[in-house]
């Protein structure tokens, strides 16, 4: 309760300040007031564009981030097992998590066109290479004792890659996939700026339009949209999950 | 089968070890865990394995269990080959190797839900009664990292035993642990023999460890692996590793232990 109140007050503190320097009037253009941007949020979110916007953002999120994990995954496991795929796709994917995903988007662009398609590519891409990676690096880290007790306990090789090898790399393969989170996310926001699709309007180009149109209340109304939805994000998917590893393994306390 | 049925102590079986070898390659040479060794191990018996490390003991335990396969020769069960792990052989580990994403009750259970005819109630039936044979009845819910390390290895031994092994192996379970805890378990492993009448095959380098536990020690030569000696311990139950009938044992064993090893040093 302590440490909620801490932060409630801390941002409390942050937008009075930011009330201040508005209405300083140092720069009107740059530094909206407070109040402007809640004005904004409000009548966007009354008139729908808002939530449309976000809407559409988190559904092509949503479905690449999880089509890139359903890939991941398994494709991980697989780099990690075998050798062939190591010196392949494991070399490949390391390769590839060095590039920024927004270096997507052109090639996504070209192939796909300017449709969900091209957005779903980017998102993909941001995600996949850093689930590998993460996955394989965390089934070679499950100590070999484990997979040895499981057999002798009666379990078959896919019981013991399900039921062991998977819940063992569970610590790893959670951080990986909130890394592929942060990929994707901010890959998706570089091609929703760059580009506009004409299947739906995502928070990306609501933050675009706001800078053609100068309207800055606009562009920081998104912004801590997009701040809101990442640190929801956070606190809903991976939150719960780290407290359960934290609990079991014993760690996190410093 | 029925709860009850399942609660009754399987019978112990009998293993035959005859001729076996096993040469592991590695990129610093061949080594010879074990040459020729033959080993008789009646229903019920208690055997302890005793050698200095790299003497193949192990190595044996691992093929009686079923993870290694030898190179010649043959490891029966009550006159049948074994080919693979099964749960009618458990092992128990050095380190426990409990599960840490499952809490106590959940690594007991973990044997026992691959075993067919127990439902869920059933199975969560059967791993209490196993906690509550190693004194671990408060501790279901607790987490592993939470437990000391004479509790990890109690855990483990519930584990083992809840599918009702017919034969335990025990690859030095008790190294890790301090004298006073070892000791404890000692009498716990006794009593557990005694009341669940199982076979059961322990690795240790720890002399005095070998002759309070088993009814039969036998020592081990490294380079190539080979059976020595065995002896036959003749003390009532349960021992006490401080007595000083067991530490006159223990010297005879110790001593004839260093002949060996220095017999092989001056060749």
């Amino acid at each position: 309760m302590k440490r909620f109140f801490s932060s409630v007050l801390f941002f409390i503190a942050l937008v009075v300040a930011w009330h201040f320097v508005a209405a300083a009037k140092v720069n009107p253009v740059m530094v909206p007031d407070p109040l402007a941007v809640w004005d904004y949020i409000k009548e966007s979110t009354l008139d729908g564009t808002l939530p449309q916007a976000t809407w559409v953002t988190l559904r092509r999120l949503l479905t690449g981030y999880f089509m890139g994990i359903a890939v991941g995954l398994p494709l991980g496991m697989l780099v990690a097992r075998f050798k062939l795929m190591e010196d392949t796709v494991g070399v490949l994917a390391l390769g590839l998590q060095t590039l920024p995903s927004v270096c997507w988007v052109p090639l996504a662009l070209i192939g796909f066109g300017q449709t969900e398609a091209a957005m779903l590519f980017v998102v993909v891409m941001g995600t996949v290479w850093s689930v590998i990676i993460a996955t394989d690096n965390g089934v070679r880290n499950v100590p070999p004792i484990y997979a040895r007790a499981a057999r002798t306990m009666g379990a078959g090789p896919f019981y013991t890659l399900t039921h062991v090898t998977l819940p063992a790399s569970a610590p790893f393969i959670v951080s990986g996939m909130k890394q592929g989170w942060a990929f994707a996310w901010r890959s998706l926001m570089a091609a929703e700026i760059f580009v506009t699709i004409l299947t739906g309007f995502g928070l990306g180009q609501l933050l675009d339009y706001g800078r053609n149109l100068h309207a800055m209340d606009q562009v920081i109304g998104v912004m801590l949209i997009i701040v809101v939805i990442g640190l929801l994000a956070d606190k809903i998917l991976f939150s719960p999950w780290e407290r359960l590893l934290h609990r079991r393994w014993g760690t996190g306390k410093v | 089968m029925t709860l009850s049925d399942e609660l009754q102590a399987a019978t112990p079986a009998k293993l035959a070890i005859e001729d076996v070898s096993k040469v592991f390659r590695t990129n610093r040479g061949t080594v010879h865990a074990l040459d020729k060794v033959s080993l008789q191990i009646g229903e019920g018996d208690f055997v302890c394995l005793v050698g200095p490390s790299g003497c193949g003991k192990s190595t044996l335990l691992n093929i009686i269990a079923g993870l290694e396969q030898p190179d010649s020769g043959q490891t029966l069960m009550d006159g049948k080959e074994i080919a693979e792990p099964g749960r009618d052989r458990m092992v128990m580990f050095q380190e426990s190797a409990l599960f840490p994403w499952l809490d106590v009750l959940g690594n007991v259970l973990f044997g026992l839900k691959l075993k067919p005819n127990l439902n869920s109630n059933e199975r969560k039936e059967v791993a209490r009664f196993y906690l509550k044979l190693v004194g671990l009845e408060k501790f279901t819910r607790a987490n592993v990292h939470e437990l000391s390390g004479g509790m990890k290895q109690r855990v483990a031994l519930a584990r083992a035993l809840a599918p009702n092994p017919r034969v335990l192996l025990m690859d030095e379970p008790f190294a890790a642990l301090d004298a006073l805890t070892r000791e404890q378990l000692y009498g716990d492993i006794q009593k557990i023999w005694a009341e669940r009448k199982k076979t059961i095959v322990f690795v240790t380098h720890n002399v005095r460890e070998a002759v309070c536990l088993g009814n039969r020690v036998v020592l081990f030569s490294p380079h190539p692996g080979r059976i020595r000696e065995e002896f036959e311990i003749d003390l009532p139950r349960p021992r006490d590793i401080n007595s000083v009938e067991l530490a006159g044992y223990a010297t005879r064993i110790t001593r004839a232990l260093k002949g060996y090893v220095h017999a092989q040093e001056a060749e």
